[in-house]
């Protein structure tokens, strides 16, 4: 058994009675990177230096109380990370170093003393849900590395797959936590908007942002999120509401559950071995004595043109802060400001990039903001209203994560409508601000992952990890490992 | 008919301060048109008494006491940029 198939909570009591050292954890960490990431390319900067230097100092502490006390963990590269290169996957950033801060979700980490490994590959700026719009090497996903490893927290997710970190974080605007944990086998939340902090994170669409974690476990999930979650005063849109004990909420009893099935969530475009797994799930629950019916999310089919105008138009604006005057590249080929600002962007920016922000910039601009921006913000009470409906009835909504399991490197890469299309069942839990979940569910005839999604009412995660857990325990989708590298 | 032409897309390049070559504007004319003519579906549903949602939480108005703190330095807040000069950000020439 590799370490990193012992949960946070089996790792804290081997490192509390002295059978392995954090140095040993951080080894492990950086033995397996060195093994494997040629392949998975999960990584774009590593923290070795300082990593190797902080267990040393953390294994001389006698107080090894801390929540995360020595954890190996991964962080997205659109956090930032103090004196820690943070480039969002980008060209624009590539020589971004020195960091003056660290996020919100970073800063709590530490204190709770877990180790940061390196920062993960992503989709430039959070925009892709196959990593392929990573501006350097993109993450292969380590089941089988022809396929890609979901987006755009793929490096995330594959990271934790691969066995790289014990857990990792991501972001969530349409999908990009849930979607990359389903290709690649591991459980991924994305929390309730406004339960986490975003301060610190690079702001893709403001109003869907969520930072969350990629873990193994649902055990693990939920202690991660306890030490991330909570009111920040630096994030005006964090929520001033109590983070509830999450792992105490573990009990493993959902009789009487009701789960809410949207038929949408399960009609043709989901390919038959996803829809049997899912169904496999619900029998599942219904042997642990919780109830399911069919229902309806009617608004569900416009959730990704609502989304792509929405999150674009909010992209345009956030993203232009990247200027070329206090951070980043700037280009060496301009006459005068105005021309500065232009090339300097549109050298540093990939192509993805450049279509979301001048889709937006469209749809914001005089003339059009009616017809698509405003217009898709009244959709999205509808999409909003339809989640609103569903839980004064159920306690959960249950579907898959995505229509399909993990896709082939290069197989979506022309057609930027196709890409977007996978996010359909991901993309309406953002636009509610609802909590979400994927967790593994079984494997589709090519050895890939499939994903189960679990959608709970606002500040509810306590019973979406409740659900989740139940599942875990009944099951054991989750202890499979990819055979990368040889079999660890 | 295309949504957009390919005048319209050089215009929003120069709003979102993009430099587009001919061969871009011909690409991103094809793309955000077929996104848009996917988005006009939108259209079927009638939202005329629907509020628009810009965000889920409640909260409105954070404010907090304008009170100065230490939070970085000129030399820190100088030390990323691709160019600066006696404690200044330096770009290159506004006016001609």
């Amino acid at each position: 058994m590799a370490l990193f198939d012992y949960t946070i909570k089996q790792l804290e009591e081997k490192v509390h009675n002295g059978e392995i050292t954090v140095e040993e954890l951080v080894n492990a960490s950086y033995e397996r990177i060195h093994e494997v990431d040629d392949e998975v390319h999960a990584f774009l900067t590593l923290n070795e230096e300082n990593a190797r230097a902080q267990a040393k100092e953390l294994d001389k502490q006698a107080d090894k109380t801390a929540a995360l006390f020595g954890m190996p963990s991964g962080i997205k590269d659109n956090i930032v990370t103090k004196s820690l290169r943070t480039t969002c996957a980008s060209q624009f950033l590539d020589n971004f170093h020195d960091p003056l801060y660290n996020a919100t979700v970073v800063q709590k980490l530490s204190e709770q003393k877990a180790v940061t490994i390196g920062k993960l590959n992503m989709d430039e700026f959070a925009m892709g849900s196959s990593n392929e719009n990573s501006s350097y090497e993109p993450t292969r996903n380590p089941w089988n590395t022809d396929y890609v490893p979901g987006g755009s927290s793929g490096g995330s997710a594959a990271a934790v797959a691969a066995g790289e970190v014990l857990f990792a974080l991501g972001s969530d605007t349409g999908g990009s936590i849930r979607q990359p944990a389903a290709f690649c086998g591991v459980v991924g939340l994305k929390p309730t908007y406004g339960r986490v902090s975003r301060f610190g994170l690079v702001a893709f669409a403001s109003s869907l942002d969520q930072i969350g974690p990629l873990t193994r476990t649902v055990e693990d999930n939920a202690r991660v999120l306890e030490v991330i979650a909570g009111h920040d005063a630096m994030d005006s849109t964090s929520a001033d509401i109590e983070v509830p004990a999450y792992t105490a909420a573990l009990t493993n009893d959902v009789k009487g559950l009701k789960i809410a099935v949207p038929k949408e969530y399960l009609s043709e475009g989901v390919a038959p071995e996803v829809k049997a797994s899912v169904m496999e799930a619900l029998k599942v629950y219904e042997s642990l004595g919780a109830t399911w019916e069919e229902v309806s999310l009617p608004h569900s089919k416009y959730a990704v043109a609502t989304y792509y105008l929405l999150s674009s138009s909010e992209a345009s604006a956030n993203l232009a802060r990247f200027d070329g005057v206090r951070y980043g590249v700037r280009s060496e080929n301009a006459d005068n400001m105005i021309d500065m600002f232009k090339k300097s962007r549109s050298e540093g920016f990939g192509e993805e990039v450049k279509r979301r922000i001048m889709l937006g910039t469209f749809a914001l601009s005089s003339g059009y903001y009616d017809a698509y921006y405003k217009k898709a913000q009244k959709v999205r009470t509808l999409i909003k209203q339809d989640f609103e409906q569903i839980f004064q009835d159920y306690d959960v909504v249950i579907g898959p994560t995505t229509p399909t399991p993990a896709f082939k490197v290069g197989e979506k890469v022309d057609d930027p409508l196709t890409m977007y299309a996978n996010d359909i069942l991901t993309i309406p839990v953002n636009l509610a601000g609802v909590p979400g979940i994927s967790i593994p569910c079984g494997f589709a005839k090519e050895g890939l992952p499939i994903g189960l999604q679990i959608i709970g009412k606002h500040f509810d995660e306590a019973t979406v990890y409740r659900t989740a857990h139940a599942y875990e325990q009944a099951t054991d989708h989750h202890k499979q490992r990819p055979q990368l590298g040889g079999a660890k | 008919m295309e949504k957009i032409s390919k005048d319209q897309v050089k215009h929003v390049a120069h709003l979102a301060r993009l430099h587009v070559s001919e061969e871009e504007a011909a690409m991103f004319t094809e793309h955000l048109s077929s996104i848009i003519t996917y988005a006009e579906q939108l259209n079927e549903l009638d939202t005329t008494n629907v509020e628009p949602t810009t965000h889920v939480l409640d909260i409105k108005n954070v404010m907090r006491k304008d009170e100065p703190k230490q939070w970085i330095t000129q030399e820190e807040a100088l030390k990323n940029a691709p160019d600066h000069k006696d404690g200044h950000f330096r770009v290159p020439s506004i006016l001609e």
